[in-house]
């Protein structure tokens, strides 16, 4: 038994009736959703397409949850449209059901069910017979890495293996299209690489997924195409390879001293003409230019104004410098947040 | 075929989660005893009480089993996020909660059956209109389950909805006719005693036990299908406004 979906093997075993689109797997047309005075999403478009890993990237509250929610069914929206495997879930919200599965940022399963339960109980809402969910919630816990924790409860899981179940619990049902929220927020190094990998070969089999995350690096080693989202809008969608391009040739560094970057910026403005300077914090700031250029003139300029350089980093071209060049949000910040959520949490 | 599938798997884990646990098994069997020893002693007779206190028994017995744990296990799933699993399945949202209430109302007719099943020991119930018992402990038992709906959809803290519950299901055993005849009751709190469901189904076991009733059965048959129909759609309501906002 195949434990990767393929199209194939969701169309032929769970789909439940009219899917199958040659256009996109997933699209979402202005959505718009308020929660009070709070707007979360401000006309939100994209478009996934069949078989694509697509990411959505943005830190905290820009509206990647609210997103998810309203794709899958648990939230509405308050205008605009969606579209899930061809099927309008504009007016019905909860048509595209059998299509999709979706793993939330928060591990949802029963903690008094074991995991073997846990995976049958999933595997049954979608009317997957006695047999066949046994066997592939058996084959789901051996590829992650759970079996030996099958007849455990899922309340003494560690976090790792509650965020691993509830992907596998995401899978159990086959699905064409999955949604997956951050699933590699709060859990150790060694799990979230084995979650990366799967990732990909889910990807190979053709399952079409949207994947919301803050880790940069990960939307730029899995997906296809990335949005990147910040307060209820997607300021920038585009392939990482055209997301990068327009960084072909730029040349970066990261300062960081002993004074206030506002004392030192005005020399160093005035001194090295041919650099372009952003400040990135109260004491650093960001040096680029089109062509290489050393350290020595901006070490110089820096300890002139009574400055000593603390820090000195060549910036690659990567797409979180392009992230920051369209949001003006640091990543380590959204990255720190996020973490001091998930421990909090 | 899928649905059905879903369906048993949704009743079949409430039961064994929940349901069948040994704590809700001991206050099932516990509780109607209690009470039965409880309007015996009052009575101030003998065994041959029996029958008049068993439609009271029994309506009591199905009303404590079906809104004991419902609404704290929907509260409780809807905040640990376990209920979005549901939400999810591929099947109507009217057949999803069907199949999460049918525990509560399974248990609640078992409940009701055991104080039956001890009178049976006690006294002859030969008597008895065993269909009409069965369509009232039914009923009975599916306008309380969807009360205790009602009650989880309506707050988001499992204590509230165990404080909730308690707040309408302590005051209906004196308000349904139980001790007091709905007749005997104070005029200004007769408006209240109808619109309660258990009033409806104690009547009903009355007529099913003893022969007599303050209301025509095929009445109160329509009002508690009514009242459960009205609860069920008004709980549906509040699930897809205030749950999938």
């Amino acid at each position: 038994m195949s434990l990767i979906p393929s199209s194939s093997a969701a169309s032929a075993s769970d789909d439940p009736g009219p899917a199958a689109t040659a256009g996109p797997a997933v699209e979402a047309r202005d959505l718009r959703k308020s929660f009070g005075e709070i707007i979360a999403l401000a006309g939100v478009s994209f478009e996934i397409r069949p078989g694509e890993l697509f990411g959505l990237l943005g830190p905290n509250g820009a509206g990647k949850t609210t997103t998810i929610r309203i794709l899958t069914g648990l939230s509405r929206c308050d205008s605009g449209s969606v579209w899930v495997a061809g099927i309008d879930c504009s007016s019905n919200p909860r048509a595209a059901l059998g299509h999709i599965g979706v793993v939330p940022d928060e591990s949802n399963l029963y903690p008094e069910l074991t995991g073997f339960e846990n995976l049958c109980f999933c595997a049954s809402l979608y009317g997957v017979g006695r047999s066949e969910r046994r066997e592939r919630a058996n084959s789901l816990l051996e590829m992650f890495g759970l079996a030996d924790a099958a007849g455990r409860r899922f309340a003494g899981y560690s976090r790792g293996m509650k965020r691993k179940l509830t992907i596998a619990a995401g899978l159990i049902h086959q699905p064409g299209i999955l949604f997956l929220d951050e699933p590699t927020t709060g859990i150790d190094v060694g799990s979230a690489r084995e979650i990366r990998q799967l990732l990909t070969e889910l990807r190979g089999s053709g399952t079409t997924i949207l994947l919301t995350t803050h880790y940069i690096e990960e939307a730029e080693r899995l997906c296809d195409r990335i949005a990147f989202m910040v307060a209820g809008r997607i300021v920038k969608v585009d392939t990482v390879r055209n997301l990068l391009e327009p960084l072909q040739g730029l040349h970066a560094m990261d300062l960081s001293f002993s004074c206030a970057a506002d004392a030192v910026l005005p020399a160093i403005t005035l001194a090295l003409p041919e650099l372009t300077f952003a400040k990135t914090g109260p004491t650093s700031l960001r040096a680029s230019a089109t062509g290489p250029f050393g350290i020595g003139a901006l070490v110089r300029v820096i300890e002139a104004q009574g400055g000593e350089v603390l820090e000195a980093r060549r910036v690659r071209s990567s797409l979180e410098e392009v992230f920051v060049r369209e949001t003006s949000i640091r990543p380590e910040a959204m990255k720190r947040e996020k973490e001091r959520r998930a421990r909090s949490s | 075929m899928k649905g059905l599938t879903a369906f048993l798997s949704i009743l079949g884990k409430d039961m064994r989660t929940y349901y069948l646990k040994p704590p809700n098994i001991s206050w099932g069997l516990i509780f109607p005893v209690a009470w039965a020893g409880m309007f015996l002693v009052r009575s101030g007779r003998g065994l041959e009480e029996v029958l008049s206190i068993l439609p009271g028994i029994v309506t009591v017995s199905i009303l404590f089993g079906t809104t004991s744990m419902l609404a704290v296990t929907v509260t409780f799933e809807k905040k640990n996020a376990s209920f979005d699993r549901l939400l999810l399945a591929p099947m109507p949202l009217e057949a999803v909660m069907l199949a999460k209430t049918m525990g509560a109302i399974l248990f609640g007719v078992i409940n009701g059956l055991i104080p039956l099943l001890i009178a049976s020991f006690l006294t002859s119930l030969q008597g008895i209109s065993w269909g009409l018992l069965l369509a009232g402990s039914l009923l009975t038992a599916v306008s309380s389950t969807f009360m205790g709906l009602f009650v989880a959809v309506a707050v988001s803290e499992v204590f509230e909805a165990q404080t909730f519950s308690n707040f309408l299901r302590f005051p209906m055993i004196f308000l349904c006719g139980l001790f007091i005849p709905v007749a005997s009751l104070p005029v200004f709190l007769r408006p209240l005693s109808y619109i309660l469901p258990a009033t409806w189904g104690a009547d009903l076991l009355r007529r099913a036990v003893t022969g007599s009733g303050a209301f025509d059965a095929w009445v109160a048959l329509a009002i508690l299908t009514a009242m459960s129909i009205l609860l069920y759609a008004f709980s549906l309501r509040n699930i897809r406004r205030k749950w999938i906002t």
